[in-house]
């Protein structure tokens, strides 16, 4: 396995070299601190996906068997501010990964620039989804807090929808399983904007460490694991875009 | 000490910021190719008696998913990781597909079941 | 008893505790509250789910005390469902899961693979944080009122129907997850990366095995309960039917994703118990762990089996036949496994030089009541018995043989074992061989009649019943107080030997393991240089030519 011979490797390398201010006393060798922080990241990531998962397999149960009150539901959510909010954040990863790689190529200013730029994307996605959400109270579209299905029990009581897809009224039954879909919607949104916020505070955190310098001299391993955190968020939202979004819009 | 003090940019392949570029216009290609499906009726397919398969939502996640796999391999470096990182994704992937797969077999077998 | 002992002390006239040592580097309550030392956190540990342990017993021993008599006498029968929930939730999530592998685990595996810590000491004290956190939630919930559940939080049940404290329940439960991802998560990274020179995959002491088996299931499954224990509480205060039917919810989804965690918990519970047995075995017959490889294959291959047979739960809730079927047939498969395991440890008794000390008394009791409760399992696991005996007390017994005289005999095993290393010094042997002694029969005593009772069709969840089930009630409620005092034992008789004990030495059991290498108790880096493996795990050979080598140096 390679990853034991590079344990063995570092291991019988080191003992009585100077350890580099930022190497953990436990580690041998900083390439074996590097390889355990990264490894844990990935098992944090794993965690995360069956977080997810959970709520994934109830979606796909829920839209099974009110199809009908998904399709009427997410026509309620817009496309534009969609797919603005999916650019927003493809992009953000893509600055996130040349952050990464400004580490590597131990550039301070470029690495704040794309820093910066991922911590502004990241606001920016929050401020879109928070347009969403605030149509949705202005609809009483929120599940539990202000809910009403008069869109759904006669499509033409909402204008700008109808105008677009024609639906059909729903049967009241049905009608009140548009609440399940805008309780997946706010499950599912909310966790991942929870995980975005996270992320967004410790984007701020390395900001301020990355202008004392603190990635740029050759260990940027906090850098490189959070990136894979700000890509997951991204991969998570690459699905719930498709499956709350673009369920039939035909 | 000092074999070791670059061992992170020795060790560790940096990915050429023109890849990361590419990835970006394929992801952001494929999102626009997504929405641009989603209008569109794909139809179905009648695979037995009571088992049908809509294309729209198929061709959908099948977009999701490539999309995915781009920024895993490429933004997270893993096409570029040991063995053990690729592991770990590829189990992680089993695991959840085992929770969706398992729990929709007992769903989609039973004999009252809303399906 | 036998006579025969391999114990070998120091000259207690000569022999002193070594002055510097883990537990005597720095003093003060800062020093145990902000340390990173993986042994400290194991400590503190220990402490703390020997206080949880102790709270669900004293509830265990309330349900026993209501179950003497067929009527609901002692309490009502809404108390008597509050305390059996708080006794299940507390030993499963607050004792049974944490209990090798955050304790034990904590404490030994960095010195089985020759490290200085775990790969992330400071995750490592977050985990036993986010533990003590979810614990004070768990006895705010006990303390205004209690959850009335049971463990499971069965929807509707906890979501529509109760007025109990599910929500703070839930929550605790949730940290509590992540206090185990935490410590799952840790030993991964450390089995991985953290591995000494020469000590390869099949070099490691099987303990590290069945841990690292052990936490793939907590890294994996859990997240899936707290998830799930989120939509629950959401369910409750926001009035959304994910679960519940009357709001359009699927309560078999809950089950569904409930034990995809939950089943896989029991491995998670199970396993690191096996991985003591087979250091145990091993040491007190003086032989390398017959079939070392299929024994640490076997972990892994419980670990994977246990993700598919979660369904085996819900066969009379209503999933579809076919479902059945395969969850069936996936159980049955994972007895393989386990059985690999129980004839392994067969063979390496077999021909060995046993000696009969306290650790090698509990593993006893392990394999024999481990088996019980892994054939029952068996039973269970058949669509149409299941049908027959699920939601009786022999589901109860069941459960009870795996998880009571499976893993809490694992775990008393170990401790004893480790007692030495971890304090320097002996543990009294006589009266612990008494209290293992008294646990197994106690044990029996308690749940051997359950499962008469369960096949006679006594419904669990009940603070009463006919009359004629009083008999054998009356045996399993005297046999649960002689297993309070099989468990009582330890406490004083380990507590006093923490001050009056021998002084052990470093290798009192002539074991093999690395962490039986270095000093008792360890230096805070655990050894002095980080240590070169060059034999195979249990190699008794490698041990007996090192220690001849030391005599001829000495003299």
């Amino acid at each position: 396995m390679s990853d034991s011979t590079a344990t063995a490797n570092g291991t019988l390398a080191e003992a009585h070299h100077e350890h580099p201010p930022y190497q953990r006393h436990h580690f041998e060798t900083v390439s074996q601190q590097f390889d355990a922080t990264n490894f844990a990241m990935w098992l944090f990531l794993l965690t995360e996906v069956m977080f997810f998962g959970g709520l994934f397999t109830a979606y796909l149960i829920m839209r099974n068997w009110y199809y009908p009150a998904f399709v009427e539901g997410s026509h309620q959510l817009s496309i534009f501010w969609g797919t603005a909010n999916t650019t927003v954040l493809i992009l953000s990863s893509f600055t996130m990964a040349m952050g990464v790689w400004s580490a590597q190529m131990k550039r301070k200013g470029m690495l704040l620039f794309f820093l910066g730029l991922t911590f502004v994307l990241g606001l920016v996605f929050l401020g879109i989804k928070s347009i969403e959400w605030h149509e949705k109270w202005e609809k009483s579209h929120v599940p539990g807090l202000r809910y009403s299905g008069q869109s759904f029990l006669n499509p033409a009581s909402d204008p700008e929808v109808y105008a677009e897809y024609h639906d059909k009224p729903l049967a009241p039954d049905m009608a009140s399983k548009t609440e399940q879909y805008f309780f997946l919607y706010f499950a599912m949104t909310g966790m991942h904007a929870l995980h975005m916020v996270i992320g967004i505070g410790i984007l701020g955190f390395m900001i301020i460490r990355a202008k004392a310098g603190a990635y740029t001299s050759g260990h940027y391993t906090f850098v490189e694991n959070f990136g894979l955190y700000w890509h997951f968020v991204d991969i998570i939202w690459i699905f719930l875009f498709p499956l709350l979004y673009l369920i039939s819009r035909y | 000490m000092n074999e070791h003090h670059g061992q992170n940019d020795q060790e560790h392949h940096i990915v050429s910021p023109f890849i990361y570029l590419a990835i970006l216009l394929c992801l952001l290609a494929a999102t626009g190719l997504t929405v641009w499906a989603s209008y569109i009726d794909l139809g179905e397919w009648h695979i037995a008696r009571g088992v049908t398969l809509f294309w729209n939502p198929v061709v959908a996640l099948a977009i999701a998913c490539t999309k995915m796999i781009l920024v895993v391999l490429f933004f997270m470096h893993v096409k570029y990781s040991p063995k053990l990182t690729k592991l770990t994704v590829i189990s992680g992937v089993f695991i959840f597909l085992g929770l969706i797969s398992m729990t929709l077999a007992d769903y989609m077998s039973r004999a009252w079941g809303r399906w | 008893m036998s006579a025969a002992t391999i114990v070998s002390l120091p000259d207690q006239a000569t022999a002193r505790i070594p002055k510097m040592n883990f537990l005597s580097k720095e003093n003060g309550l800062l020093s145990w509250l902000l340390t990173g030392d993986h042994k400290r956190i194991a400590t503190l540990y220990l402490i703390s789910i020997t206080f949880f342990f102790f709270i669900g017993g004293a509830l265990a021993g309330l349900i026993r005390l209501e179950l003497l008599t067929p009527q609901s006498d002692l309490m009502a029968a809404d108390t008597y469902n509050k305390v059996f929930s708080m006794h299940g939730l507390i030993m499963v999530f607050f004792f049974l899961v944490p209990s090798v592998p955050a304790t034990i685990g904590n404490f030994v595996i960095p010195m089985m693979v020759g490290a200085k810590d775990l790969a992330l000491p400071k995750i490592n004290l977050l985990s036993w944080y986010l533990y003590i956190v979810a614990g004070g939630m768990m006895l705010y919930t006990m303390a205004t009122g209690g959850v009335d559940t049971g463990w499971t939080f069965t929807t509707p049940l906890s979501t529509h129907y109760l007025n109990s404290n599910v929500i703070s329940a839930g929550l605790a439960v949730f940290v509590a997850g992540f206090s185990s991802i935490f410590t799952g998560l840790n030993f991964i990274v450390t089995i991985h990366k953290m591995r000494c020179p020469g000590m390869t995959w099949f070099r490691l002491p099987l303990f590290v095995w069945s841990n690292y088996a052990a936490s793939i299931l907590m890294v994996l499954g859990t997240p899936v309960l707290a998830i799930t224990l989120v939509l629950v509480v959401l369910e409750r205060t926001v009035h959304i039917g994910v679960f519940d039917p009357a709001m359009g919810g699927d309560p078999l989804l809950f089950q569904h994703l409930f034990w995809f965690y939950s089943h896989p918990a029991v491995y998670i519970m199970i396993l690191p118990g096996m991985g003591v047995i087979s250091e145990v075995v091993s040491t007190f017959s003086r032989k390398r762990v017959f079939g070392y490889t299929a024994v640490a294959f076997s972990s892994v291959a419980i670990a994977v089996f246990g993700f598919f047979v979660w369904a085996h739960h819900m066969f009379i809730m209503g999933i579809s036949n076919y479902a059945a079927l395969v969850f069936s047939l996936l159980t049955m498969l994972v007895a393989v496994p386990s059985a690999i395991k129980i004839f392994n440890w067969a063979f390496t008794l077999y021909n060995g030089s046993i000696t009969f000390e306290t650790p090698m008394l509990y593993a006893f009791g392990f394999m024999g009541l481990f088996t019980i409760g892994g054939m029952t399992g068996v039973f269970l696991g058949a669509t149409g018995t299941d049908i027959h005996l699920t939601e009786t007390y022999f589901i109860v017994a069941h459960f009870h043989f795996v998880m009571v005289g499976g893993m809490l005999m694992a775990f008393l095993s170990g401790v004893h074992f480790w007692w030495p290393k971890w304090t320097g010094r002996m543990y009294p042997e006589k009266i612990s061989q008494l209290a293992a002694l008294i646990t197994f029969i106690g044990f029996n005593f308690t749940f051997f009649p359950q499962f008469i009772l369960g096949t006679l069709g006594m419904p669990r969840r009940y603070a009463a019943y006919p009359p004629e089930f009083q008999a054998l009630n009356v045996f399993s409620s005297a046999g649960a107080t002689i297993l309070g005092v099989g468990y009582l034992l330890p406490i004083l008789y380990l507590t006093w030997s923490l001050k009056y004990g021998e002084i052990a030495g470093e290798n009192p059991w002539q074991a093999t393991g690395l962490e039986w290498q270095t000093q008792s108790p360890p230096l805070t880096e655990n050894f002095p240089e980080i240590p070169i493996m060059d034999h195979e795990a249990y190699d008794y050979e490698w041990l007996a030519r090192q220690q001849q080598k030391e005599v001829a140096s000495v003299g």
